[in-house]
């Protein structure tokens, strides 16, 4: 250890605000809740992750990309991918389930369209410029203080928008001797983009040396593998968000971001390898929370679904019904999330892809009043514009 | 202050990378000239690499893969060393797992150009220039998402993007959509005509190794991939709402069927080519046009006609000015840009020079957050320096969300303040301030001197007071580089 610790008497010496901190009694969200999005970019394989090997049209759409005998059983229908081991064995638990035919209501194939939709809940593209997840928690702060973190070096559009939300990174901590945190506080006095950003940031970091959530980077002085995609990295990651939301008058809500589903070409083993990495950060963050676990909702999400059949170069090119991953330790218990519309030809979407049978923003809606007791009209204008047509899919959590 | 003398700090910092010492003065005495000289038909700078050319890095890969294909069959060969590896290498690494020492040797590649582009933002006295190469390089983003693209990256830019952005989009968007590390990044290098005569062949029990293969893995079937189709529409030319619907996306995908790289069985070709057997026959609509069987000329009429879409001109000017100017760009900007672009047919020179012509990117208030591979370039080159190592500035640019050649997708990095704002990337920032202040920072003479050299008139009273009052020159050059001035542009 090179530095001295920055403590949170010499941060409130230097007269830096702590957010997080100083407002560990008054959550307005429902005591200890705690709500994670897991967004998968590039348009996760549905029939990858949770394949419905007992869909008779299954074998012959997906020829060799169809997963084998050992893939990991969840029912008659459905098997998950091996690659996700620890999301299986909370399948079997009854903390996850499996959402099998979602998608958002956006339906041009293109990655930031979709995500765009995915991320901003609005009913149309390039509709608005904040994410639902944001307002959300603008909505529940009314009642009294919610925190937001995103986890990763770029902030989610999820996450962007009126109500201030932190991010982290693995870094190499603040060095405590500085005065320069408290100088720039004082030139960003009136900047409205980077005055309210640094000082999140440095309560972030300090939250992070205060929880243990910066594991060994704080105390070798070194960095840690920075928001890498390997397994480790993921697992490391999924375990130190756990530590935040552990943390008194931490984040409750929470935000990740992983990249590389777009799988065109060569699919099973590059997918193999990004479902390793989810499957270590829900399992680190399973861990890590402890008997936080309970109290926790995770969410595992992509911007659309692929072709059902495979394409001519051992992928699949971008299509609409993906599989969603409800995770957490106080599911209600039940099968599948939402019907399963079948692969036969005249079930798929424009005979190519696996039919929208639910809209996400049921679902995201369902968790969020069932959770979160988040109330309707809020759900139905503003977190999710002109959606009060969408039912929210209530008692899965 | 003159208003020369605030056009002269918005010119070197808002439309090029920052200043080095001296420049502002330099572009004081005539801003729009000095930015309008450094537009040059021949193109941007290219920058330094070992030399290598993208074919010799493909042939250097597909010789790899071969060697170790042959090293599996005969277990007891030792593992092959990559062409051109040091010997040091081989003394130090002498039974290194194969594919770990292919990567490694394919990373110190990359590494050098990273190195390289680096250098020249930071050195170059043409910013400008630069800016409107890094702009293309973006547009037309490669990522490193596979082992054998990291080698390409580098020369994808050096060869496609660079030599073209100031001459015809046109030129500059068959180069980019036709090299090897294009083909490769968007998948197009597989794709095969699903009624071609080799899918036909195949179909029929032909042999497992197919043509459109250079490398060993199992044998899978051919046929189409869109990818490549998709994007150049989407992200390339008219953009998402440019009038295309999902069977345009196929049409084309089929259009470019055939266009591919060399594999194994084809000694003595390097790079791209044209294969009539994968190619899909037939005529093809696309977004309205028919377009006849003509083979490889098939794809090219495609494109060409792509380039002179009003669509496209609209699509791609809104993004300039977004890059330069603002995060929601003047209405008038782009029409501006728009009307150069359609007069010219695409002459990026012309819309270059309309672009420091418009008056409304000339307006005072910086609205451009810099993204981090920005701020760490404009840090050097406040400094005079340049990263003489990529330790130091990959830490960095890793830990801000931009890593080298790593864009996240094919749209490229995010040219909007909103993802690099994270609370979490300005204490980064705030640590990279610090270290480069603590590397250079003793050896500047006089702190509130290189403050006035490196913002010019953009310089606010707040920060020229606080940097001189600052208790040390690291200090003060932190603070100078975590200025909300320098955090713009």
């Amino acid at each position: 250890m090179t530095a001295p610790l920055l403590s949170r008497r010499a941060f409130a010496a230097a007269g830096l605000a702590l957010p997080f901190l100083a407002r560990v009694a008054e959550a307005a969200v429902p005591a200890g809740k705690k709500f994670v999005v897991v967004i998968c970019r590039g348009g996760m394989d549905g029939l990858s992750v949770a394949a419905p090997v007992g869909d008779p049209d299954y074998r012959p759409l997906r020829g060799g990309l169809a997963l084998g005998d050992d893939a990991l059983r969840l029912d008659g229908t459905f098997a998950l991918n091996p690659a996700l081991p620890a999301v299986h064995k909370l399948a079997l638990a009854g903390e996850a389930r499996i959402a099998p035919a979602v998608a958002t209501p956006d339906r041009a194939r293109s990655h930031f369209e979709a995500q765009d939709v995915l991320e901003t809940g609005a009913a149309g593209v390039y509709a608005t410029t904040s994410g639902w997840l944001n307002r959300a928690v603008q909505s529940m702060a009314a009642a009294g203080k919610v925190e937001a973190l995103s986890v990763g070096p770029t902030a989610p559009l999820i996450l962007r928008g009126p109500a201030p939300a932190g991010s982290w990174s693995p870094g190499r901590g603040v060095d405590a001797t500085s005065r320069l945190p408290t100088l720039l506080q004082d030139l960003y006095r009136d900047d409205p983009l980077l005055g309210p950003a640094l000082a999140r940031g440095l309560a972030t970091e300090t939250l992070a040396r205060e929880s243990g959530a910066a594991g060994d980077s704080v105390m070798g002085g070194q960095m840690r593998p920075a928001a890498g995609q390997g397994r480790e990295a993921a697992q490391a990651m999924g375990q130190s968000l756990a530590e935040f939301l552990k943390a008194p008058g931490g984040p409750q809500i929470a935000a990740v971001s992983l990249d590389g589903f777009d799988t065109h070409a060569n699919q099973a083993p590059l997918l193999s390898t990004r479902l390793a990495s989810l499957d270590a950060l829900l399992d680190g963050l399973h861990i890590g929370l402890g008997p936080a676990w309970k109290d926790t909702v995770v969410l595992v999400v992509t911007e659309f679904g692929r072709t059902a059949r495979a394409n001519g170069t051992g992928g699949t090119d971008h299509g609409t019904g993906s599989t969603a991953l409800v995770l957490g330790g106080g599911l209600k218990a039940g099968g599948i999330v939402g019907d399963w519309p079948t692969l036969t030809r005249q079930a798929l979407f424009e005979d190519r892809d696996v039919y929208p049978a639910l809209d996400l923003r049921a679902l995201e809606k369902g968790l969020l009043a069932d959770h979160l007791g988040v109330d309707r009209r809020a759900l139905d204008a503003t977190i999710f514009p002109d959606s009060a047509g969408v039912r929210p899919l209530l008692g899965v959590a | 202050m003159t208003q020369r003398e605030l056009d002269a700090a918005i010119a070197v910092t808002r439309f090029g990378l920052g200043a080095r010492p001296g420049e502002i003065d330099a572009a004081s005495k005539d801003p729009r000239g000095w930015l309008k000289a450094q537009i040059r038909r021949e193109g941007a700078d290219v920058f330094k690499t070992d030399g290598e050319t993208s074919s010799q890095r493909l042939a250097e890969f597909r010789e790899y893969r071969q060697e170790q294909a042959m090293a599996r069959q005969d277990k007891a060969a030792p593992p092959p060393i990559p062409p051109g590896a040091s010997m040091q290498m081989e003394a130090a690494k002498p039974a290194a797992d194969p594919v770990q020492t292919a990567r490694q040797f394919i990373r110190q590649n990359a590494a050098g150009d990273v190195l390289g582009r680096l250098q020249l933002a930071s050195e170059t006295d043409a910013g400008f220039r630069e800016r409107w190469a890094l702009f293309w390089a973006n547009h037309f983003t490669v990522s490193a998402n596979k082992v054998q693209l990291a080698g390409l990256v580098g020369p994808f830019e050096n060869e496609a993007i660079r030599p073209h952005v100031f001459g015809r989009f046109a030129d500059l968007l068959g180069a980019a959509e036709t090299h090897p590390a294009m083909l490769i990044y968007l998948d197009q290098a597989q794709s095969v005509g699903p009624n071609s005569r080799a899918a036909q062949f195949q179909r029929r029990g032909g042999p497992r190794r197919g043509l459109a293969r250079n490398d060993d893995q199992p044998r899978r079937t051919f046929g189409l991939n869109e990818n490549l189709a998709r994007e150049i529409l989407e992200l390339h030319t008219v953009g998402v709402d440019g009038g295309y619907a999902q069977a345009d996306v196929t049409e084309f995908a089929r259009a470019l069927t055939g266009l591919s790289i060399a594999g194994p069985r084809e000694p003595g070709v390097e790079g791209v080519v044209f294969r009539d057997a994968t190619h899909e026959p037939g005529e093809r609509t696309i977004m309205g046009v028919r377009y006849a069987q003509d083979g490889k000329a098939q794809a090219g009429a495609v494109l060409a006609d792509l380039a002179a879409k009003p669509q496209t001109a609209r699509f791609v000017c809104t993004k300039i000015a977004r890059h330069f100017v603002s995060d929601d760009p003047p209405p008038a900007l782009v029409a501006r840009l728009e009307k150069a672009w359609m007069a010219s047919h695409g002459d990026l020179d012309r819309v270059a020079e309309a672009l420091v012509d418009a008056p409304e990117a000339w307006a005072p208030r910086p609205a451009k957050l810099k993204t981090p591979y920005e701020y760490v370039v404009s840090s050097y080159r406040a400094l005079g320096q340049e990263p003489r190592g990529l330790g130091q500035v990959n830490a960095a640019l890793n830990g801000l969300g931009q890593r080298p050649f790593g864009a996240p997708s094919p749209k490229g990095w995010p040219d909007e303040a909103g993802p690099w704002a994270a609370s979490d990337a300005l204490v980064k920032r705030m640590q990279f301030a610090q270290q480069l202040g603590a590397v250079f920072g003793p050896k500047v003479q006089a702190p509130t001197e290189l403050a006035a050299q490196t913002l010019g008139a953009r310089l606010t009273p707040a920060v020229a007071i606080a940097i001189s009052r600052a208790e040390s020159r690291p200090e003060a050059v932190a603070l100078l580089l975590m200025s909300p001035e320098f955090q713009r542009r």
